[in-house]
């Protein structure tokens, strides 16, 4: 596909924006300086003090002599920087690639863009008539490469859209500075009495880089298209993205579920396609008052099957709320990934954790309830029964370890209770305990099982476990936390058997 | 008069198959392994696709229906099968299941404290037929609830647990049986001191168009044993 750009020059950013913040300014000749060398340099000047004579450049005091009621500001290092971002974001709604071209320009990629606003014509109008009406001093041309819709913006007095492969003619015309070039290297063309690019175009490539370096040479082939020059996008484009403008704002359930059901099945037929699985996914509403509402789902495993995937979104509709309207709906896909289509069909009918129909069932569960209350254990090797469990980080994972051999209770208490006990020392089982008013008599025992801390983490008094079973035949799981020395230690109720 | 006997043994196996009933292929009494209990079930197969109500009043009824749970669960739990365990915020410690023969890693838990969520949770669960068996803890269920849970199972066969407290008053359900298992003190091990298998009195308060008992169960060496039959053996083997 033919690629086409667009370069937009802000002639004066800094002074429209800081006339934007301060209204009172507009219209004034006003310069921005900072100090360089012990003396206060104009950094930019508004359109009217350039028009009476003070330039970028000059020394403030010269200017400050020259045109009457100039005002001089402080110059805060870095504005440019922050204002193109802020108009970059606003150019986004026209092209998704959007790159910030320091000191006073922005660069957008608008292949394939422009025909929405019926010609490249109509596209350039449109977005400088609207910069044009916020205040900034813009120009902009679009051309076959950023380097020549860089040069045509701020040198060409001809029309601002150069044809498709016609670069070369646009640039014969333009002073040498129009190929972005170093001072020393345009102060070394000027000399040579360069006045224009044209018969730069028609000198041998070697002779050249002798003369002015690989700069120059680099500079001309990517303005002539024959060197790629890549866009750093200000918003990293997200790789699968559907859109879906509405020509009325959208404020039912049953709108955005129909908004659903159409971004889904886009999304899901290219994924197939490309045989990938949607693991992540964010649908971005924004409204008409300027807001943005969004809501994602996650899943276990990769999935382009659009009934389900509907049936998660369709869960976070509720979160949704469209207030006076949506206009534009997008569905991000954040993460997906590769699967095996093949091998789907082949598992369809696998069981156990292979089962696509649990995938989809704990995404559904974790979409209503949240991911956190859904957990698989795996054996950890710590005998803390505490820290005896981890939980699963995936569906796949497998158990490390095997499981521990010994009896453990059915029911762990979160924290061991105290209970009162009566045992025999040393190491005896309880004769009798007391829980929650409670006495039991304990008829049979197993134990002690010591358990010690891992003292490289904690330091602490080991447990002495027994299990117990009383009178009635309930079996409890009882610990001694800490030996016998002076005092009597604490016991404590941790489980109940089954 | 034999005739009248087979019409009626007749009629009453076209109602149990109306009702979601399968009457056992000839030749395939699949039997479960819970010995005698499971003639108080309706063709004298213990019912894989219903709904199982265990009631418990005591967190020690509450372990021991885990257990006996978790017993049958591994009967279930065949060929890698899954389960999903719906429960409070701390359900079940999972290295206690080994015992049972079931191995934790192939139990889904999912953690809610409202019964409303926990309820959403388990329909959703029960339509997913891959699964062996769905267990879920609630605090109360209604017979609304319930006859949704069971239409649910006829249809994807999944087997239902709840686990419910029984301190309110039970109103009657749509659940096929209604169990309470107590823990009762376990037998000496050939008179070496300790624990014994874990040992219960399992009572089917009801079974839908069953015969309710009462049994003592055990959990003896990796499957369930009836007591009688133990005690029998060892008086044989006493002579």
């Amino acid at each position: 596909m033919q690629k086409r750009y667009m370069a937009i020059w802000f002639r004066h950013l800094l002074t429209d924006g800081l006339a934007l913040r301060q209204p009172e300014l507009k219209g004034l000749p006003f310069v921005l300086a900072a100090p360089v060398k012990n003396k206060m340099i104009i950094t930019a000047s508004s359109a009217a003090a350039e028009q009476q004579g003070a330039f970028t450049g000059m020394a403030a005091a010269d200017a400050r002599a020259a045109v009457a009621g100039l005002l001089v500001i402080n110059d805060i290092p870095g504005k440019a920087a922050k204002l193109l971002r802020l108009l970059g974001l606003w150019c986004i709604r026209y092209t998704p690639v959007v790159a910030i071209d320091l000191p006073d320009g922005l660069l957008l990629n608008l292949s394939g863009c422009a025909h929405l606003w019926v010609n490249e014509r109509e596209y350039l109008k449109e977005i400088i008539l609207k910069l044009r009406n916020a205040g900034f001093d813009a120009r902009a041309a679009i051309a076959d490469t950023p380097g020549t819709a860089w040069a045509v913006s701020r040198f060409a007095k001809a029309g601002p859209i150069v044809a498709g492969g016609t670069q070369a003619q646009a640039l014969t015309g333009l002073p040498p500075a129009a190929l972005r070039l170093e001072p020393d290297v345009l102060e070394r063309l000027q000399k040579l009495g360069f006045r224009s690019v044209g018969p730069l175009l028609s000198i041998p490539a070697s002779v050249l880089r002798r003369r002015f370096g690989n700069m120059l040479l680099l500079r001309i082939d990517q303005a002539l298209g024959r060197k790629e020059e890549e866009l750093v996008p200000l918003v990293p484009p997200v790789p699968y993205v559907e859109r879906l403008p509405c020509l009325e704002p959208i404020c039912t359930v049953v709108g955005i579920e129909i908004a659903i059901e159409k971004l889904l099945s886009a999304l899901c037929v290219r994924l197939k396609a490309e045989g990938k699985g949607l693991r992540k996914a964010v649908l971005k509403c924004h409204r008409i008052d300027g807001r943005r509402v969004q809501a994602g789902i996650t899943t276990n495993r990769g999935s382009y099957n659009l009934s389900h995937l509907r049936k998660l979104f369709n869960l976070q509709i509720a979160k949704i709320e469209p207030a006076l309207g949506i206009d534009l709906f997008t569905l991000e896909a954040l993460k997906v990934e590769d699967i095996d289509t093949v091998q789907e069909q082949l598992w369809i009918e696998a069981k156990g954790l292979a089962d696509t129909a649990l995938a989809e069932l704990l995404d559904r569960v974790a979409g209503k309830v949240g991911p956190a209350a859904i957990g698989r254990y795996l054996p950890a090797e710590h005998y803390w029964p505490e820290q005896s469990v981890k939980i699963a980080a995936s569906l796949k994972e497998e158990p490390g370890t095997a499981w521990p051999v010994q009896m453990r209770p059915i029911r762990l208490l979160a924290i061991p209770e105290r209970i009162q006990v009566m045992a025999l020392i040393p190491d005896n089982p309880p004769k009798t305990f007391t829980y929650k008013n409670k006495r039991h008599t304990v008829i049979k025992a197993d134990g002690p099982e010591r358990i010690g801390r891992e003292w490289w983490r904690d330091s602490g008094k080991h447990r002495d476990y027994y299990a117990v079973e009383d009178s009635e035949g309930q079996r409890y799981w009882v610990f001694r936390s800490g030996p016998y020395d002076g005092d009597s230690p604490a016991w404590y109720l941790h489980g109940y058997f089954s | 008069m034999e005739n009248k006997k087979d019409i009626i043994h007749k009629l009453r196996q076209n109602i149990l198959q109306m009702e979601g009933y399968r009457p056992p292929l000839a030749g395939m009494h699949a039997l479960i392994g819970l010995g005698p209990l499971e003639t108080a079930f309706p063709n004298g197969i213990f019912p894989i696709a219903a709904v199982h109500e265990f009631v418990c009043s005591s967190a020690e009824q509450a372990a021991a229906g885990g257990g006996l749970v978790t017993g049958i669960l591994s009967l279930l739990m065949q060929q890698d099968r899954i389960c999903v365990w719906i429960g409070k915020t701390k359900p079940l410690f999972a290295p206690a299941m080994t015992v049972f023969g079931v191995a934790p890693h192939r139990v889904v838990f999912i953690s809610l404290t409202k019964d409303e969520e926990a309820l959403w949770v388990m329909e959703e669960a029960l339509k997913c037929s891959g699964l062996a068996a769905v267990v879920c803890e609630v605090q109360a269920l209604n017979f609304k609830q319930s006859q949704r849970l069971q239409l649910t199972v006829e249809q994807s066969r999944v087997t239902c647990f709840v686990l419910r407290n029984a301190t309110a008053k039970l109103r009657s359900t749509a659940c096929t049986a209604r169990w309470q298992v107590k823990p009762v003190p376990s037998a000496d091990l050939d008179g070496l001191p300790g624990l014994g298998f874990f040992r219960w009195q399992v009572d089917l308060l009801k079974v839908r168009n069953g015969k309710p008992g009462s049994w003592l169960l055990e959990w003896n060496n990796g499957r369930f044993m009836p007591v009688e039959q133990l005690v029998l053996a060892e008086e044989r083997k006493a002579g």
